[in-house]
């Protein structure tokens, strides 16, 4: 064999292997973000339930509670990061970041110091090479994450709007995850978690409110009192919405994993395509050479015995 | 027809039991409450332990359910709760078994957690 023509044959094998590992990654993804989908549908019934209960407690009682109220002039947030631990996942990561950096520079734009709380190896990474100070960070359940991750992550954060912004706390909570929206479309978005906006935040939901403005809203009885219902209210309420976001990045990710690997076996494929075409040529450039070879042997022969008899 | 209300049980992760029901007693922090059609617009917090539905078809759900909310209004409870489980998913060996587990050490959230647990399948 040529010595052409084996540099082709090794190359094709080399990225046959890695396009069957491309293709075993993107199956893997593919049934996990099933399974991640799964999760986030059955988490929604909690979450609404509990955020429609935050709102009658809010528009309802007068009571004031970080949960609810303004600080007229808020000097600290926090913003936690939400990425990933493994890379292959194409651009997941590095938006969730940018998005992170946009939220980061418009808070202190408007005069807030940002504290950072970081979810996954890669925002960690991230901050971590640019010497930027991180709070605290979690790693090692991005992939499947439970409501106890969910909680273990919400627990400084609520220690941190309860306190005094002078002793170390926050006036508020703005969380940065990527939004599954659909198996092909997924977006990093910049969330505030607190203090809560009850205003509508789409066109849809303001008709909703609208049509609904004539309806009197029920008078809740507290027990035992509105501030203990609040208070009791509030860690619920940012674990559940952590959960969520958890859950919904790691939908994400599977997601981008798929579509990054679905990609790189798609190159794969045009890859082994071209090589081999490649290789063909060479082994029949290869084949005429010898043919060549051969004919012009044989003539030299035949001239040489023709010259003999002579 | 006896008046019915709407129960949605929820946990974190899951929904538990929802359905029509005519009476729900749960357990929040000034005691046990029984809730019926029509109850007045309620929010409290609901302490750990059993909680009883009577379902409209004259049977009983019972749930342990480990802290949370209760929220009625507009004929519609909704009992939310970090866990729940029904008392017909509990294993009452692995809740005594993490009862006595939970006694020699000192767990005291797992503790009650599995105490909550062996309530909810006594009052079965």
């Amino acid at each position: 064999m040529g010595a052409q023509l084996r540099v082709y044959k090794r190359r094709i094998k080399s990225v046959t292997a890695t396009k069957k590992i491309t293709k075993a990654m993107e199956m893997i993804a593919a049934s996990r973000i099933v399974k991640a989908q799964r999760q986030v549908a059955a988490s929604e019934p909690y979450a609404t339930e509990l955020t429609r209960a935050v709102t009658s407690v809010a528009t309802s009682s007068t009571t004031k509670h970080a949960l609810t109220t303004e600080v007229e002039n808020p000097t600290r947030a926090a913003v936690l990061l939400i990425t990933s631990d493994r890379g292959l996942a194409g651009g997941y990561s590095s938006n969730a970041i940018k998005a992170a950096e946009h939220l980061t520079s418009q808070l202190s734009s408007e005069r807030k110091d940002v504290v950072t709380y970081i979810v996954g190896r890669k925002g960690l990474a991230y901050y971590g090479f640019r010497d930027r100070p991180v709070t605290d960070s979690w790693t090692g359940f991005t992939d499947n994450p439970t409501y106890a991750d969910a909680k273990v992550v919400a627990a400084p954060l609520i220690e941190a709007i309860t306190k005094d912004t002078a002793a170390g706390g926050v006036d508020e909570i703005h969380i940065v995850f990527t939004e599954f929206v659909s198996m092909m479309t997924q977006t990093p978005v910049e969330r505030r978690l607190l203090p809560l906006t009850i205003a509508p935040s789409s066109a849809e939901e303001s008709a909703e409110v609208f049509k609904r403005g004539g309806e009197v809203r029920p008078l809740f009885d507290f027990e035992p009192s509105a501030e203990d219902v609040l208070d009791a209210l509030l860690p619920r309420y940012i674990e559940s919405r952590i959960y969520n976001a958890l859950l919904q990045a790691a939908a994400s990710k599977h997601a981008a994993t798929r579509r990054a690997m679905k990609s790189a076996t798609d190159n794969a494929g045009d890859l082994i395509k071209s090589l081999s075409r490649l290789a063909n040529a060479a082994r029949q450039a290869e084949i005429t050479q010898e043919i060549s070879e051969i004919v012009g042997g044989a003539s030299a022969l035949a001239d040489a015995t023709a010259g003999s008899d002579r | 027809m006896a008046a019915e209300l709407h129960v949605e049980l929820v946990a974190a992760d899951r929904r538990v039991w929802s359905g029509e029901a005519t009476l729900v007693v749960a357990r929040i922090t000034s005691g046990d409450i029984g809730v019926m059609p029509g109850h007045q617009p309620l929010l409290g917090v609901l302490e750990s332990g059993p909680v009883t539905i009577r379902t409209s078809d004259g049977g009983t759900v019972v749930a342990a359910v480990h802290g949370g909310f209760l929220s009625f209004a507009d004929n519609k409870l909704s009992l939310l709760a970090e866990t729940a489980e029904l008392a017909d998913e509990i294993d009452p060996q692995r809740a005594e078994r993490a009862l006595d587990r939970a006694k020699s050490g000192d767990d005291d959230a797992a503790g009650r957690r599995a105490d909550v647990r062996l309530r909810a399948v006594a009052a079965r």
